[in-house]
């Protein structure tokens, strides 16, 4: 059976009906991530762990005790604390570390949780440091559309895992696009919910004030599912929110007004707003006619686009490298080579152990971004940088809430071009940083924003449509989405490492 | 920037930097700044920084924990990843000479 083309409500009625079960999936999946091991989407797998876990929640199926995602296998991105797979953030000062807990968002989704079967740990960028998962200290994952292409990042490992079907869903974070960007490159769906909505504990920390953890799958209703899992207050992160909990599937299949009645005009008063500073001259020809052409598609639907302005849109860029860098580099001073991690072999005193130790564990870009950081931070610079950079950042969040007095949702492109090929953009930092225009804007303000399919260039790259809606609308924006995906078949092309080879993928 | 500006702040940001990387991150760190630079041109006279979204989120503000222990002895498990122990506690250089 083709179970890596399942979703996951088609995985939950396979074992439901007793067509596989737990154990049968896991080492489905356990063989393809073995076959497919040099997309490099791994950086951990522990075969043993996983099939004990698969065979557990088989006794709780058996018992009657299975939730909707009992049994089905979940990757986890490597920023996650696990007791049993190393967890190493893509670094090397990490490189044998192995948490004495498990991160909340894998507790939630365990056995003592939803019931899923982890995998194993997924390559990323550094410390979540990157666009490109080049990034990563054990080699970038190559992305199964193009294995010349980069998966994007940094939750890169996380995508490529689920576009080679070595995966049926995995869970990513998002600092300044991380799960979304990944997510357009590899064509998948992705969200990134509320800033304090999912749990932080356990995610190795990047940038406080902006980190999320998320799921990245097939469609918008396994992102539902897993976010039915994993959102809701923690009482170990004092910066998860005190919300109630919610059914994230609850508007799906719904028209967006309740009293509509018109079967195919569903989202009938749904008011997209279009920033026009997303559509400006750096923008790929292709990825604006893909992205135009799902707003024809919402349209059709019955939603209507609104013209709206996000004046600081550009200027998202500065503030986003003020800030992500000032706030890493208070969190990785954290690693200093004496409680955990990686200690120099070389050294004549203590100051030179800690400085020893961390040239030799962190990477280049890390260590760029630490050195920023504590610029910013510095006495003589932090009124004219780091204090600046808040200052904007309220203008950025308020722009947002004056449009969505126009408008219900924000649509745009994820990214300004589809995946580029390694080596491309990896020499000149600077030109990184330009490619997560469209995806900044969302974290600085702390909203929910996804992506999902909505197009492939000439090049048979996945094109990303990206969504922003106000705080904790992620359940509306899920039905939107989901709405999408029942009149198109984008995000059901497959890349070249599954078969059977994907439909066309023309709106219906 | 210079190099001894930078050898400065890779003191204060406790990394040894080779002299052979100086130049590079040196070039790397003036085009960085000159992105970042771009701030200064915006006025914002009489905006309140924004340090944390949760800050606009009105309705919620950020939860407190009850001040209680919660935590039980972990301190061998917790000390397994340690690069040097000895009995219990962390090993590191003489900090007093």
């Amino acid at each position: 059976m083709n179970w890596h083309l399942q979703n996951l409500t088609q995985l939950q009625n396979s074992l439901q009906q007793g067509l596989i079960d737990s154990v049968g999936l896991t080492s489905f999946f356990l063989e393809r991530i073995s076959q497919l091991k040099h997309l490099n989407a791994f950086l951990d797998v522990q075969p043993e762990t996983s099939m004990a876990q698969a065979r557990q929640a088989d006794l709780l199926i058996r018992e009657g005790k299975g939730g909707p995602l009992t049994g089905i296998p979940i990757a986890h991105k490597d920023v996650f604390v696990t007791k049993v797979w190393k967890s190493t953030a893509g670094s090397k000062i990490l490189a044998n570390y192995t948490s004495p807990f498990d991160a909340t968002v894998v507790e939630r989704l365990g056995l003592d949780g939803a019931g899923m079967v982890s995998l194993g740990k997924t390559n990323m960028d550094e410390f979540a440091m990157g666009s490109s998962n080049e990034n990563s200290a054990y080699g970038p994952t190559l992305n199964p559309w193009n294995l010349e292409r980069v998966p994007g990042g940094s939750s890169g490992g996380s995508a490529a895992a689920v576009a080679a079907g070595l995966a049926p869903i995995a869970t990513g974070t998002d600092t300044g696009g991380s799960i979304r960007q990944p997510a357009a490159f590899c064509g998948l769906t992705g969200l990134k919910p509320s800033y304090g909505r999912v749990s932080r504990y356990g995610m190795i920390a990047y940038a406080s004030s902006l980190d999320q953890a998320g799921p990245m799958g097939k469609n918008a209703k396994d992102c539902s599912l897993i976010m039915n899992a994993i959102a809701g207050h923690d009482p170990k992160d004092s910066s998860s929110l005190e919300k109630d909990n919610e059914d994230y599937c609850r508007h799906l299949g719904k028209p967006w007004l309740d009293k509509n009645n018109l079967v195919d005009k569903p989202l009938q008063g749904l008011r997209i707003g279009v920033p026009k500073e997303y559509f400006s001259d750096g923008l790929d020809g292709e990825v604006r006619t893909a992205v135009e052409n799902a707003l024809r598609a919402f349209e059709g639907l019955g939603a209507v686009c609104v013209d709206v302005s996000l004046p600081k849109t550009e200027l998202s860029i500065p503030t986003y490298y003020v800030l992500a860098p000032a706030e890493a580099s208070s969190n990785l001073s954290r690693y200093d080579g004496v409680r955990y991690g990686h200690r120099s072999a070389d050294y004549k005193n203590l100051a030179q152990m800690y400085e020893r130790s961390r040239a030799e564990g962190f990477g280049a870009e890390v260590k760029r971004r630490i050195l920023i950081g504590t610029y910013v931070l510095s006495q003589g610079y932090y009124d004219a940088y780091y204090l600046q950079a808040q200052k904007i950042r309220r203008i950025i969040a308020q722009d947002f809430q004056n449009t969505f007095l126009e408008c219900d949702v924000l649509m745009g492109p994820v990214a300004p071009g589809v995946a580029w090929k390694f080596s491309e953009k990896s020499s000149d930092p600077v030109q990184m940083y330009l490619e997560d225009i469209y995806t900044l804007s969302p974290n600085l303000a702390g909203l929910p924003a996804m992506s999902i399919p909505c197009g492939c260039s000439t090049s048979k790259m996945p094109i990303g449509l990206q969504i922003i809606g106000n705080y904790f609308s992620e359940a509306r924006m899920l039905q939107i989405a989901d709405y999408f995906q029942q009149a198109s078949n984008w995000h059901l092309q497959q890349s070249p490492l599954l078969a059977p080879p994907a439909s066309n993928g023309e709106v219906s | 920037m210079n190099t001894e500006e930078i050898k400065h702040l890779a003191k204060l940001s406790g990394l040894e930097l080779h002299p052979a990387e100086i130049a590079l991150i040196s070039e790397e760190m003036s085009a960085i700044l000159f992105l970042v630079g771009k701030l200064q041109a915006v006025d914002t006279t009489g905006v309140d920084p924004l340090f944390h979204p949760i800050a606009l989120i009105e309705e919620l503000s950020q939860p407190f924990r009850i001040d209680q222990v919660t935590e039980t002895d972990l301190r061998d498990v917790n000390m397994a990843c340690a690069p040097a122990v000895h009995e219990g506690l962390f090993l590191v250089p003489k900090v007093i000479e």
